[in-house]
C-alpha cells in the first residue's frame, strides 16, 4: 500500500491572531477509512478543505496522489478536485432541482464551459447517474426534486454526486450530523461499503466517537488545531479521549466503554 | 448585571420615544403646521371629492385616450424594470459574497448599486430632466436605475441566502465558475428574483404616475392635464383607470409569484 494522502507540517491561520491548525501531520493510505474526531472548533473542517484547497493552508505541503495541492495552477486544481468527492452536514444540493439533475453536477468538473453552462449530459453519464442511485436505494425518486426528500435521501443524493465523479477519496464534513440514528447508520454502511468494495479511500470528520470507532480503519484525533492521537481505533483509551476532547471528555467515556465492550 | 442590562434597555427605549416626540413637536412649531386644522378640513375635501371628483358619461368619451396613455406607462415600467434587472443580476453576481470574482470588483459592483439605489426615482427623473427634456424616455431612465439599485441590493442577498451551498459543493467537484452560476445559482435564485422583478414592476406602476408629472409623459401627464383644466370628471376618471390597472397587475402578479415559488 502507498500512501494517497500526505500532509505535512500544516498550519492555517485565519486573520491575524487565529491559529485553526497548527503544524498538523498525517497520511493516508489508498482505501483506508479514516476518521478525524474532536470538538466542536477543534479545526477538523478547516482541515478537510484545506485537503482539496477549498480553504488555502498558510503553510506545509499536502499531496494528494504524487501531486502538491499548494502550488497547483487553477487548472490542475480542478483536475484534482474531480478526483476527490465531498460530502456536507447540510447536503448542499441545488433544492430546486431534481435528484438525478443534483446527481449529475459531481460531472461539471470534467465538462467544457459550454457542455457545462448548458447543462449537456451524455447517455452514459444519465445511465451512471441511474445506476448510482439504485445502489444507493434512491431509485423511486430519481426525479423527485431534490426539497421533496427526507434529510437522510439527501444525504444519499449527496454521496451520489460524489460517487459520480469517479473519485479516488471521499471528504466527508459531518455527514450525519444533522440526521436521525436510523438515518445515519444507512450513511455510514453507505460509505463503508463504498470504501470497501470501490476501494475508495474514506476520510471523514465526525462528532460521535463512538460511530467513528466502529466504522474506521484509522482515527486522527485533533485538540485545538493540534493531532493529539493519530492510530487504530482498538487500542485507543480513555486518556487518549481526554486528550482529544479535553472537558467534554466526561459524557463521551461511556460511549468509549461501550464499544469496546461489544 | 442583568437588572442593569434590562434597566439600560428600557432607559434606551424611553429617550428614543422622547427624542421622537420632541422632533415632531418642533418640526409642527417650524412649519408652523395647525394639527387640528389640518384634520378637521379632512371632512370638507371629502365632500368637495364627492361633489365635484366623480366621472360622467361624457368623460368617457376620453377612455381611449386615457387607456392608451396607461398602456404607455405601464410598458415602460415594465422595461424599465426587466432591462433594470438584467443588468442588476450581473452586478448581484459580481457584487455577492458567494459568487464574486474577487474582493475587489465585488466591493465596486455593491458600491455602484448602493449609489443608485439611495438616490428616489423622482430625483432621478429631475437630473435627467436636464439631459433628455420632457419625455418618456427621462422616465423610462428614471426607473431602470432606480430598480438597477434596488434589485441588485435583493438579488445580492437571495444568492448568498439560497445558493452559498450548493455553490461550494459544485467549486469542490472542480466545476468552473460559468457552470456553477448557471447550474446551481440561477436555479436556487430565480424564483426568488422573479418575485423580486414583480415586486419592482409594481412599484414602478405606481412611481411611473408620479415621474409623468414630472416628465409629462404617461398617464401621470394626463391627470395633470384635465386636472389644471378643471376638468375634475375626467380626471377622476383617470385615477379609477389607475386604481384599476395596479389592482390588476397586483393579482396578475400575486398569481405568477404564487406559481413560480
Ligand atoms: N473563515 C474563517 N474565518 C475565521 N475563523 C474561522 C474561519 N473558519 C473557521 N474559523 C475558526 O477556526 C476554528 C476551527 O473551525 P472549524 O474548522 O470549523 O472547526 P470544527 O469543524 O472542528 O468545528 C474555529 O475556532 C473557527 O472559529
Ligand atoms: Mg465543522
Amino acid at each position: 500500500m502507498t500512501a494517497l494522502l500526505e500532509v505535512n507540517h500544516v498550519s492555517k491561520q485565519f486573520g491575524s491572531d487565529m491559529k485553526a491548525l497548527s503544524d498538523v501531520n498525517f497520511s493516508v493510505q489508498e482505501g483506508e477509512f479514516v476518521s478525524i474526531i474532536g470538538p466542536s472548533g477543534a479545526g477538523k473542517s478547516t482541515l478537510l478543505r484545506c485537503i482539496n484547497r477549498m480553504i488555502g493552508a498558510s503553510s506545509g505541503e499536502i499531496i494528494f496522489d504524487n501531486m502538491n495541492v499548494m502550488n497547483l495552477k487553477k487548472k490542475d486544481l480542478k483536475l484534482i478536485r474531480t478526483k476527490i468527492g465531498m460530502i456536507f452536514q447540510h447536503y448542499n444540493l441545488v433544492n430546486r432541482l431534481s435528484v438525478i439533475e443534483n446527481t449529475l453536477h459531481g460531472n461539471l468538473g470534467k465538462k467544457s464551459t459550454l457542455a457545462g453552462v448548458l447543462g449537456l449530459y451524455s447517455q452514459e453519464e444519465k445511465e451512471q447517474a441511474v445506476n448510482i442511485l439504485h445502489v444507493l436505494g434512491l431509485e423511486e425518486h430519481i426525479y423527485k426534486r431534490a426539497d421533496q426528500l427526507s434529510g437522510g435521501q439527501k444525504q444519499r443524493v449527496g454521496i451520489a454526486r460524489a460517487l459520480i465523479q469517479n473519485p479516488r477519496m471521499l471528504l466527508c464534513d459531518e455527514p450525519i450530523a444533522s440526521l436521525d440514528p436510523n438515518s445515519a447508520k444507512i450513511i455510514m454502511d453507505h460509505l463503508r461499503n463504498i470504501s470497501r468494495t470501490m476501494g475508495i479511500t474514506v476520510l471523514i470528520n465526525l462528532h460521535q466517537v463512538d460511530v467513528a470507532l466502529k466504522y474506521s480503519d484509522k482515527i486522527i484525533g485533533i485538540n485545538h488545531g493540534q493531532v493529539v492521537y493519530n492510530g487504530s481505533p482498538k487500542n485507543i483509551t480513555k486518556e487518549d479521549i481526554q486528550r482529544i476532547y479535553g472537558s467534554e471528555a466526561e459524557d463521551l467515556i461511556f460511549d468509549v466503554g461501550g464499544i469496546h465492550a461489544s | 448585571m442583568q437588572a442593569n442590562y434590562f434597566a439600560k434597555k428600557k432607559r434606551n427605549t424611553l429617550g428614543f420615544i422622547a427624542i421622537l416626540g420632541a422632533v415632531t413637536l418642533l418640526a409642527i412649531i417650524i412649519t408652523e403646521y395647525n394639527v387640528v386644522k389640518g384634520f378637521t378640513s379632512l371632512p370638507k375635501a371629502v365632500e368637495w371629492g364627492l361633489a365635484n371628483f366623480y366621472p360622467t358619461q361624457e368623460s368617457l368619451t376620453k377612455l381611449p385616450d386615457i387607456l392608451d396613455k396607461l398602456i404607455e406607462t405601464l410598458l415602460v415600467s415594465i422595461a424599465a424594470t426587466t432591462t433594470g434587472a438584467v443588468v442588476a443580476l450581473l452586478f448581484a453576481i459580481l457584487g455577492s459574497n458567494t459568487t464574486r470574482v474577487n474582493a475587489f470588483f465585488g466591493g465596486i459592483s455593491r458600491g455602484i448599486a448602493t449609489i443608485f439605489r439611495n438616490i428616489d426615482v423622482a430625483a432621478w427623473a429631475m437630473i435627467l430632466l436636464f439631459s433628455f427634456g420632457q419625455s418618456s424616455l427621462t422616465g423610462y431612465f428614471a426607473l431602470f436605475f432606480g430598480s438597477f439599485g434596488f434589485l441588485t441590493r435583493a438579488f445580492v442577498e437571495t444568492i448568498d441566502e439560497v445558493s452559498s451551498g450548493s455553490v461550494e459543493a459544485l467549486q469542490a467537484t472542480g466545476a468552473g465558475y460559468f457552470s456553477i452560476i448557471f447550474q446551481s445559482v440561477i436555479p436556487s435564485s430565480l424564483p426568488q428574483m422573479i418575485s423580486w422583478i414583480l415586486f419592482m414592476i409594481e412599484t414602478n406602476i405606481r412611481s411611473a404616475t408620479l415621474i409623468g408629472l414630472l416628465t409629462g409623459s404617461g398617464i401621470g401627464f394626463t391627470f395633470n392635464l384635465y386636472y389644471k383644466n378643471l376638468n375634475y370628471d375626467v380626471a377622476s376618471l383617470v385615477v379609477v383607470v389607475i386604481i384599476a390597472a395596479i389592482l390588476f397587475i397586483e393579482s396578475v402578479s400575486n398569481y405568477v409569484r404564487r406559481a413560480v415559488l
